[in-house]
């Protein structure tokens, strides 16, 4: 497989990822037909590569929730795992398909040269084709969008993103606090209040192999509510300070 | 018609409940989970104590001619019934998930002396 090879090409050529711990986490609620495709992919993209799946106790893989902690708890239990594990990059890689590991070079270079504390891959930065999501949820998306750039101050085009590649300080942040449902959002905004350096990369995405989007049309309405809440009450925080590893 | 001191009384208290609900959200004390039903219960109050020709309407619909507040009342005990109704529907999934833990701890327990013992 020609391709394989050009994507292991692109990945010793990110300088020092060899030297590094990294563990790929993957949230997998209720998505057993798409992960172990998810699983194949990661594997072909890098062998040494670590990945450590958390679902709901529905499959039978590494971190079994007893019952559904929501995607912010899972993603969450993820991070502890990659604190404790003294890992020193974590990629987040959806279960449901919709991430293209083969892409995972583009997040993890801002990360690995020092750039950037979280790196997020944006299906909306550049003009790139691919799969964008239905026209109301880009709207949503599109408004969050807006709303959280103005707050934090820099452009960020897609806050709902999953697709994010994290070093030790992202890592100790997330494993530390972590919003409970529908995270990413909220969690853009926080690492901008711990002066976390975030980059946003371009990348494609793909639509969902199966399952269902943990957001179906009746509760986006109490998403965009408790989201648009959540960023206006965490306003009135008093400024937070750099989160410290032995936090 | 309403008194005024009623309005200004049912304002205040309404405005003061969401207040103390965000703060208590800001402080991580309460989530925006269920911040949601209070926050709604305080903002529809304060909303029918200020806008007293509304209440004064809502109450003629209802055929509430001799004390309009008695309507601001009635809407304040629906919502606290909704919250509390939705409170033990949280509290009853919570135990649940608490004798879920509880199995799995003892399980994991028993798993671990077993290791131990061999």
């Amino acid at each position: 497989m020609p391709e394989l090879v050009e994507q292991r090409r692109d990945v010793s050529s990110l300088a020092g990822l060899s030297e590094l711990r990294c563990v790929a986490i993957v949230p997998a609620l209720n998505e057993e037909h798409t992960i172990q495709h998810v699983i194949d992919e990661l594997r072909a993209f890098d062998l040494g590569l670590d990945i450590v799946v958390v679902d709901d106790g529905r499959g039978a893989h590494v971190l079994r929730l007893p019952f559904n902690l929501g995607i912010g708890g899972a993603v969450q239990t993820g991070f502890k795992f990659a604190f404790e594990g003294g890992y020193d990059i974590a990629v987040r890689v959806d279960g449901d398909g919709q991430h293209d590991p083969s892409q995972l070079a583009r997040i993890l270079e801002p990360v690995l040269r020092g750039d950037a504390d979280i790196a997020v891959g944006s299906r909306f930065a550049s003009q790139e084709g691919g799969y964008r999501s239905s026209r109301s949820r880009r709207v949503g998306i599109r408004i969050l969008a807006t709303v959280v750039s103005k707050i934090v101050g820099q452009r960020v085009t897609d806050t709902t993103s999953g697709f994010q590649a994290l070093n030790r300080k992202g890592i100790a942040l997330f494993a530390h606090d972590y919003p409970h449902d529908y995270p990413e959002v909220e969690a853009t905004v926080m690492v901008f209040r711990h002066r976390l350096r975030l980059q946003e990369v371009a990348v494609t995405m793909r639509e969902r192999g199966g399952g269902t989007s943990s957001i179906t049309a009746l509760r986006s309405m109490y998403y965009m509510v408790k989201v648009l809440l959540a960023i206006f009450v965490g306003l009135f925080r008093r400024d937070v300070v750099p989160q410290e590893e032995s936090a | 018609m309403t008194p005024l001191a009623v309005s200004i009384g049912g304002a205040l208290a309404s405005l003061a409940l969401v207040v103390v609900v965000l703060d208590l959200i800001r402080r991580h004390r309460l989530r925006e989970r269920y911040a949601l039903l209070w926050l709604a219960t305080g903002l529809v109050l304060a909303a029918l104590s200020i806008w007293r020709g509304g209440l004064n309407t809502i109450a003629g619909w209802l055929g509430v001619r001799s004390y309009p507040p008695a309507v601001l009342f009635a809407v304040a005990i629906l919502f606290i019934i909704a919250v509390l109704l939705h409170y033990s529907t949280v509290i009853s999934r919570l135990s649940d998930q608490n004798v879920l833990l509880a199995q799995k701890l003892a399980l994991l327990e028993r798993e671990q002396r077993e290791g131990a013992e061999r």
